[in-house]
């Protein structure tokens, strides 16, 4: 089995105004694998995955140097759309946000503005994606209520399910569980092992013990930088660097 | 001491509980003037029945129309502008100079005096271009009056809709317009019908706007073209009180009439609360 590089970055940096807030970021990203971004507050994790679909754009005065590769293609060349790039790349929120829309609806959507309009097509998608998220035993009987109705862990699903259905390569996840109690956030992390399998998964998360559960490769941020990154059970067990190690032992962050 | 520090207290908070009740007195007060000496004018055939005997008789008919026609100009020309300089400032426009200009013309828009509009719609839409005293000329000045207030309930409701609504929608490959479409505006259309159509009944009693553009002292026939003078409800109520052919005899009338024309502007404001509150519901549950 090929460890393909699904996406990279090299030398990325960015900024907010005249405030540099990533530095020289190179972090390679393998196929069908899951990739842990961890650090502390502040430390620009959530800034450098919201580089990676080109969420950042919507913010005024920002600036990216460097290179930024989905397979072949740099995403910040001035020939790519934007609107395909979020399609390949999805993203999966902080808090649950799902439309103020019907469970259906909330799925369809996506499909929709992608131009699909075949109904008996959506209707399969729908299913397939809750199905995929694993959310669809628990709402099929109510697809047309409001997604709003739903518990929060159960928001998050159907939003991880809504970005599913468009068949993206790439899963981005923003802290997926920082808003869920233990039971929900204990779900949505055996969802990321599941989906691991069909996409590549990059998730920022403050919950160390996440992080090492869930992924296979973590990368250590701190002040803007990588420190380091290494396979998940060798950074969390034999940290190379002093810092990385304070910050995974709880000494600092 | 600690004493003292309550009775300060209690006597501010009476002080502001008597300005809120204060509003509340003074709504109460107007309704129940106009409703005791205009009552007993209202009558079928005052409210089906154009003016008679040097309107000193007959009922107000032309005028509720007239109201009414002026109303639906207003809504058709300022709302689709409103809303789409609303969207345009608050989604898409930034912050630059251009912008701040057209804020900056907005502000000043909503403080014009109304007989300014009146006094422009006359040069503008009157003669310079050619609508003469109608329902549009009249519906258009109203128009202009009433967009600063759509504009800006149209961007308040449009700031209450999460980014993270955007965000989510963009973020699953939808173009910035799609979102919009189907996302925000969906979301904001509750508080975007409110406040236009509070902003509307505000326009559906305004005298001086209206009395070069659309509105005339009298006219028998209901309108049946947009280019056709109109009476008005408020209008009515000034000539009958200021310029009638008998003041003092037709006093009921006017009171009926400001009675009919409280009734339609509460109905106005009434149907945007009950519009609001059921797409609220949808939008939940």
């Amino acid at each position: 089995m090929g460890h393909n590089i699904k996406m990279h970055t090299k030398g990325l940096d960015f900024f907010y105004g005249d405030f540099q807030a990533l530095e020289n970021i190179s972090i390679e990203f393998i196929e069908n694998r899951v990739t842990a971004l961890i650090g502390p507050s502040g430390c620009g994790k959530s800034t450098y995955l919201r580089c990676l679909n080109r969420m950042n754009d919507l913010i005024p005065g920002i600036r990216v140097n460097g290179l930024a590769m989905l397979e072949q293609e740099d995403i910040y060349e001035s020939s790519v759309d934007v609107v395909s790039l979020r399609r390949r790349v999805g993203m999966v929120f902080q808090k649950p946000n799902p439309f103020p829309k019907t469970i259906f609806e909330n799925i369809a959507y996506g499909l929709r503005v992608n131009g699909l309009k075949d109904k008996a097509k959506i209707t399969t998608i729908v299913e397939k994606s809750l199905k995929q998220a694993a959310i669809w035993d628990e709402v099929k009987e109510r697809l047309n209520e409001s997604a709003l109705g739903l518990s929060g862990g159960q928001q998050q699903r159907l939003c991880i399910a809504r970005a599913l259905a468009v068949d993206p390569e790439v899963l981005l996840m923003d802290e997926p569980a920082s808003a869920l109690d233990p039971i929900a956030t204990q779900k949505i992390e055996e969802l990321i092992s599941f989906l691991s399998s069909q996409l590549t998964i990059i998730i920022v998360t403050h919950n160390m013990q996440q992080a090492a559960r869930v992924s296979d490769k973590t990368a250590f941020f701190y002040m803007g930088k990588l420190i380091e990154m290494n396979d998940t059970d060798t950074l969390f067990t034999r940290p190379e660097l002093k810092q990385t190690e304070d910050y995974i032992t709880g000494r600092f962050g | 001491m600690k004493n003292r520090r309550k009775t300060v207290q209690k006597i501010w908070f009476l002080l502001l509980r008597l300005a809120a009740l204060l509003n509340g007195a003074a709504l109460l007060l107007i309704v129940y003037f106009i409703l005791s000496r205009g009552f007993t004018a209202i009558s079928w055939e005052f409210l089906t029945k154009a003016p008679e005997n040097s309107m000193t008789e007959g009922g107000i008919l032309p005028c509720i129309a007239g109201t009414i026609g002026l109303c639906l100009v207003t809504i058709m020309a300022a709302l689709p502008i409103g809303i789409a300089s609303a969207i345009y400032l608050n989604e898409y426009s930034g912050k630059g100079k251009i912008v701040r200009i057209i804020r900056l013309g907005i502000n000043n828009l909503a403080g014009v005096p109304s007989i300014v509009f009146g006094l422009f719609g006359l040069a503008f839409f009157c003669i310079v271009l050619d609508m003469g005293v109608s329902l549009a000329a009249g519906g258009l000045t109203l128009a202009i009056m009433t967009l600063p207030v759509i504009i800006g309930a149209s961007e308040e409701a449009l700031k209450t809709v999460p980014d993270t609504y955007r965000e989510a929608s963009l973020a699953m490959g939808a173009t910035q317009w799609q979102t919009i479409r189907k996302i925000v505006l969906p979301a904001a259309f509750p508080g975007i019908l409110t406040g236009s159509i509070l902003g509307i009944s505000r326009a559906a009693g305004e005298t001086a706007p209206i009395m070069y553009t659309g509105a005339v002292f009298f006219t028998p026939n209901l309108p049946d073209s947009i280019f056709d003078e109109v009476m008005a409800l408020p209008y009515h109520i000034y000539v009958l009180a200021t310029a009638g052919t008998n003041i003092e005899a037709t006093r009921h009338l006017q009171y009926g009439t400001a009675l009919v024309l409280i009734v339609l502007v509460f109905g106005m404001n009434l149907t945007a609360i009950i519009l609001r509150s059921k797409m609220r519901k949808k939008l939940r549950i």
